[in-house]
């Protein structure tokens, strides 16, 4: 009796616990609302199986529990009930799986006209990389990393010669434009981690790996790096400041005139 | 990962072969007493070493094929410099095939109870064994004094590590072997060593077709052979 | 029913009896230390694990010490906190669980529910105890090694795991977690061959794959499945130990470490994650499947009735252990591997959900219509159900990959992990305990600590994981020695934080309560008798209890039934053993 109950309360109260919870998600600063709508459907088809298996559970120990001369039913299997089982088990992993397949497809599939920009992460900071008027990032390589050329940039490549960098972790964007965000480490792994932006990837020395965002609203959003990189781990924050287009603009014109003047006289 | 999935296939089919024969879809609850098709299935009382070297060989066939595809996945990286291998690794194959022939050889001595060939049979072996160690031990030196260091590029790195993850399984044999050999001298019957000569020369058997697999890896052939096949696919 | 006709029945076979001369202990030190004997070597396996989870359990305070109330304790900073998160996430996975459910309970239960006299290869069975042995104490080492343990988290990800910004990683701790790895694979792949082995070649007559119990049936699996993924691990292990101590760089690539540039070039980080997940992911397995096949007899034993749909959950069983070796990359979905890859790894993990759905069914549909005796082991057999369903579902999340996005690398993920490999497998493995501890000592567990052990456990272990999935939601990443000042962390949360290491302090320390119990009850322990919970399974049908070297004195048993012949219609008792051969009770198989 007392176990049944115990049972039914643990499922009450967990559904009570998510609903009141003062703990949720962030309010979402970007274009991937799909993601969270996947979630919810995730949450009500396994809440309604957990609520479910629990409570059936409550009911058979409440019900059939040990009495004088209760004798349990003899029946080793039925087909037909396992059958129907697996068959609704099968649909509701479909309807979980579907949509999260859609949403993946969105997720790794870039939009033509989105601006690349670059994140590099190093223990325990990050530095950006905007492209300048060309609109196109220089080639790196974590080899040419130096006290003076602190992301590797390589010199030969005129592409690089306008970019933009930021050191000290306040990354700019403008609100409503896609970006695809070039992620790069010069050391371990980290992970680029705006929790209202709902992106997340890791950045591997090594490698350049990617994920692709549009802001949709302005405001300031912090960064965390989400792959343990050593001690300073928690440390490592920054922030991206989404801006509406001509605050960016302009912010992004003084920016390029120093760091271009900054960098120009390193090339020879 | 391709390669231990290949194997891991393997596995699968042998274990689903075998399974199969055991009366899966059976309702146990509706059959009572000895089952009567048992006490056929149950082979020799010796057997159970036999499949203890099976399940063992699962293993070390696992631990393979990671490494080749950990292999497979390091060479696509750009730095990858393969290493010209010693010509001495032909000689050495040579050797560990004459110790598996010459251990096939004594297994069906052993079979037969002929006790001299026995016992020439598992010191031929067991020196050709040894001298495919030591002739990999060579092949090591000959690359050193080349130049071709572990740490220099992860080519060669793969080559000490793979051939000396075998060879230290080559010596495991040889400590089975050796015994084998010290009972035989001590004028053991061949009936009485016949299992531990069949365990010896399964696994012998298997360490070369390890090896040559290992081979078709290093000099590259694996991969040839491999895009092959994908372009008749394509 | 069917009768099938007797077979032939005569001497038992000429290779079982053999074994009760093979090794008959002489003297004390070959009885119970350097022992043979399945057993003692289940009990020394067993004791090693429980003593390793003692200390992980403790280490499991000072992190949740500091996460509570940061700042407080100013001996835990972040080198010492990564330390002790890296060695209790390893020791709880590996040393603990693995060891126990396989070394422990494998070699006790294997031999007796198969109706063996010992496992098939005795010798080796030892040697596996003392290498396990040798790779706890270099493990226990590395915290009084120079430096101290490693703090690189349990996953070990180069190149972090052997760069100075990480605890350990130019130190020792490193190279002794990583020798230790690798000499409890070799320790494990000794005991392992003993298990699987013992299953295809010792089972006694009549003993068929299908009449085995359950609990043999998931032992085996993970075995088998153990034996094929540690060798990923071993790889990786031996990969990384030259990359830390030769200057290799199979997963180093071009760094720049502080300003300095290192002299590495070209290796793949993920390709050191694709090894490891290999073996992580059917290790998730390797706990599960021994929990799942305890749990079905658990409960069918207590629910006095058979387990419902026994051939749905032998090939279920069968189906996770093969479907668990081509999943693993969905612990990946953010690490920078090959994007594509995640349709196809999203779709075979939720794949996965459907045979372990059936056998959460069965679990239930077992308690349906049973005569249920809520006894300790069943309480904690019911807890199972409600922790791993729980576990299992937000496993539904973490496995469909765009969901995973957002939550991976946050707090959801550890209460996910925690509530399904962690407090799952450990309720099992008290249930087992509570069930098995008449067997092995001849004495009943006591009742009333059992139950304040087990409501403090269960509902603690729940009110600490439930809420923490709600702090991933938000965003709070795992793996931060401090949360600190986080724009979009509410100080509600620090309070939740400080609420769940409270309730992770009482659960810990009720766990002296139970190692209380196991001392106390073996002197002082109810006397059990040979079978106290009337169960059918051959170890309960033992002439001697607790059962002597060799198990079954002079005939070896032989079996006419499957292992559920629970309240079956016209027999005199609700249960039939094994051994017995009509459903009329006959003098002499029952033993007191």
């Amino acid at each position: 009796m007392a176990v049944a109950l115990i049972l039914v309360l643990i499922t009450v109260g967990s559904v009570v616990f998510h609903l009141v919870s003062p703990w949720w998600w962030t309010p979402i600063a970007s274009n991937w609302g799909y993601i969270d709508s996947t979630i919810v459907i995730t949450f009500w088809i396994t809440g309604a199986v957990f609520v479910a298996v629990v409570f059936f559970m409550a009911y058979c120990v409440y019900r059939f529990r040990h009495q004088p001369g209760r004798q349990a039913h003899y029946e080793p299997e039925s087909k037909r009930l396992e059958l129907w089982l697996t068959i609704l088990t099968g649909v509701g992993v479909a309807a979980m799986l579907t949509p999260g397949l859609f949403v993946w497809r969105q997720f790794i599939t870039v939009p033509e006209d989105a601006t690349d920009i670059e994140v590099l992460g190093q223990q325990w900071q990050w530095a950006f990389r905007l492209p300048g008027p060309d609109g196109k990032l220089g080639m790196t390589d974590t080899r040419l990393v130096s006290p003076d050329n602190p992301l590797g940039i390589s010199r030969e490549d005129p592409k690089g010669q306008d970019d933009v960098i930021i050191e000290g972790g306040e990354l700019r964007l403008p609100v409503d434009k896609p970006v695809k965000a070039l992620l790069r480490s010069v050391d371990v792994i980290h992970n680029f981690y705006v929790p209202e932006m709902r992106a997340k990837m890791d950045l591997v020395p090594g490698q350049v790996s990617y994920i692709w965002f549009t802001p949709t609203r302005t405001g300031t959003f912090e960064i965390l790096c989400a792959e343990l990189c050593g001690v300073g781990h928690p440390q490592m924050r920054g922030t991206v400041v989404v801006q509406e287009q001509k605050d960016y603009q302009a912010w992004l014109e003084g920016q390029a005139s120093r760091n271009f003047a900054r960098l120009a006289p390193a090339v020879q | 990962m391709g390669s231990i999935l290949v194997f891991l296939t393997a596995l699968l089919i042998i274990a689903t072969w075998w399974l199969s024969r055991q009366g899966l879809m059976s309702k146990p609850w509706l059959e009572q007493g000895v089952a009567v098709d048992w006490l056929a299935a149950r082979r020799a009382p010796s057997s159970a070493a036999k499949v203890g070297l099976g399940v063992f060989l699962a293993v070390v066939g696992s631990l393979f094929a990671l490494f080749i595809s950990a292999y497979a996945i390091r060479m696509q990286m750009p730095d990858w410099r393969a290493l010209p291998l010693p010509k001495i690794l032909w000689l050495n194959t040579g050797m560990l095939v004459l110790s598996s022939v010459a251990l096939h050889g004594t297994r069906k001595a052993a079979r037969r109870g002929e006790d001299e060939e026995l016992r020439l049979g598992l010191l031929a072996a067991g020196v050709t064994a040894l001298a495919f160690l030591s002739g990999q031990l060579l092949a090591w030196r000959q690359l050193t004094a080349d130049g071709y260091l572990l740490a220099s590029n992860s080519a060669n790195a793969f080559f000490y590590v793979l051939t000396g993850i075998h060879g230290l399984h080559l010596l495991g044999g040889l400590i089975a072997l050796g015994r084998t050999i010290a009972r035989a001298w001590r004028g053991i019957a061949p009936e009485r060593l016949q299992l531990s000569v069949e365990l010896c020369a399964t696994y012998w058997h298997f360490l070369l077709f390890v090896w040559l697999v290992l081979l078709s890896v290093l000099t590259g052939w694996a991969g040839d052979v491999i895009d092959i096949c994908r372009q008749l696919l394509a | 029913m069917v009768d099938v006709p007797l077979g032939h029945i005569g001497p038992a076979h000429a290779a079982d009896v053999d074994d009760v001369e093979l090794y008959h202990p002489h003297s004390w030190v070959t009885k119970y230390v350097f022992s043979q004997d399945a057993k003692i070597i289940a009990i020394q396996y067993s004791a090693t694990a429980l003593t390793v989870g003692l200390i992980a359990l403790v280490l499991s305070w000072l992190m949740r010490l500091q996460l509570g109330f940061p700042g407080v304790f100013s001996f835990i900073d972040a080198n010492a906190y990564y330390q002790f998160i890296t060695m209790h996430g390893m020791m709880m996975v590996v040393y603990v669980l693995t060891a126990l459910f396989l070394g422990g309970f494998g070699n006790y239960l294997i031999p007796l529910m198969v109706g063996a006299r010992d496992m098939v290869f005795p010798y080796v069975n030892m040697v596996s105890f003392w290498v396990y042995l040798l790779a706890v104490l270099i493990l226990v080492a590395s915290f009084f090694a120079p430096g101290g343990p490693t703090g690189a988290g349990w996953t070990l990800y180069p190149p972090q795991a052997i760069l100075s910004g990480t605890p350990g990683g130019q130190d020792w701790g490193i190279i002794l977690m990583l020798v230790s790895l690798i000499v409890f694979i070799i320790g494990f792949t000794m005991g392992g061959l003993n298990y699987v082995v013992t299953v295809l070649q010792a089972r006694a007559r009549g003993m068929t794959l299908m009449r085995m119990p359950l609990t043999v049936w998931g032992i085996f699996t993970a075995s088998f499945m153990a034996l094929l993924a540690f060798p990923a691990l071993f790889v990786g292990s031996v990969m990384m130990l030259f990359d830390r101590t030769l200057g290799t760089s199979f997963f180093m690539p071009a760094i720049v470490e502080m300003g300095q540039t290192l002299d590495r070039s070209g290796g793949s980080p993920i390709l050191f994650q694709h090894l490891f997940w290999f073996f992580g992911h059917p290790e998730v397995y390797i706990v599960a499947l021994p929990a799942f096949g305890i749990v079905s007899d658990l409960i069918s034993t207590h629910a006095r009735r058979n387990i419902f749909g026994y051939r749905m959950m032998v090939w279920a069983l069968l189906a996770i252990g093969a479907l668990s070796f081509i999943v693993w990359a969905h612990h990946m979905y953010v690490s920078g591997m090959n994007p594509y890859f995640g349709f196809f790894f999203a779709t075979t993990t939720l794949i996965i959900a459907i045979p372990t759905a059936i056998k959460v069914y069965n679990w239930v549909l077992t308690l349906w219509r049973g005569d249920i005796h809520l006894t300790v082991p069943m309480l904690f057999a019911l807890a199972f159900i409600v922790t791993f369903v729980n576990g299992g579902l937000t496993g539904l999340f973490l496995g469909n990959v765009v969901v995973d996005v957002p939550l991976s690398d946050t707090m959801f993920v550890v209460a996910h992990f925690h509530m399904v490999m962690g407090v799952a497998p450990i309720l099992v493995i008290f249930g087992a305990i509570y069930h098995w501890y008449p067997k092995i000592t001849g004495r009943m567990l006591n009742d009333p600590l059992g139950k304040l052990h087990f409501w403090v456990t269960f509902l603690g272990a729940y009110a600490i994981f439930f809420p923490m999935h709600y702090l991933g939601l938000m965003g709070v990443p795992r793996r931060y020695h401090e949360i600190g000042e986080m724009a979009f962390v509410p100080a509600s949360a620090h309070t939740l934080n400080a609420f769940i290491t409270i309730v992770a302090l009482i659960v810990g320390a009720v766990q002296l309560i139970f190692v209380f119990n196991l001392f106390w009850s073996l002197r002082y322990g109810r006397p059990s008798g040979g079978n106290p919970w009337r169960a059918t399974t051959l170890e309960w049908q033992t002439p001697e209890t607790p059962p002597p070297h060799g198990n079954w004195g002079a005939k070896l048993p032989v079996v006419y039934r499957w292992a559920y012949d629970y309240s079956v219609p016209g027999a005199v008792e609700d249960f039939l053993p094994q051994n017995q051969p009509s459903a009329q009770p006959a003098s002499g198989t029952i033993h007191g």
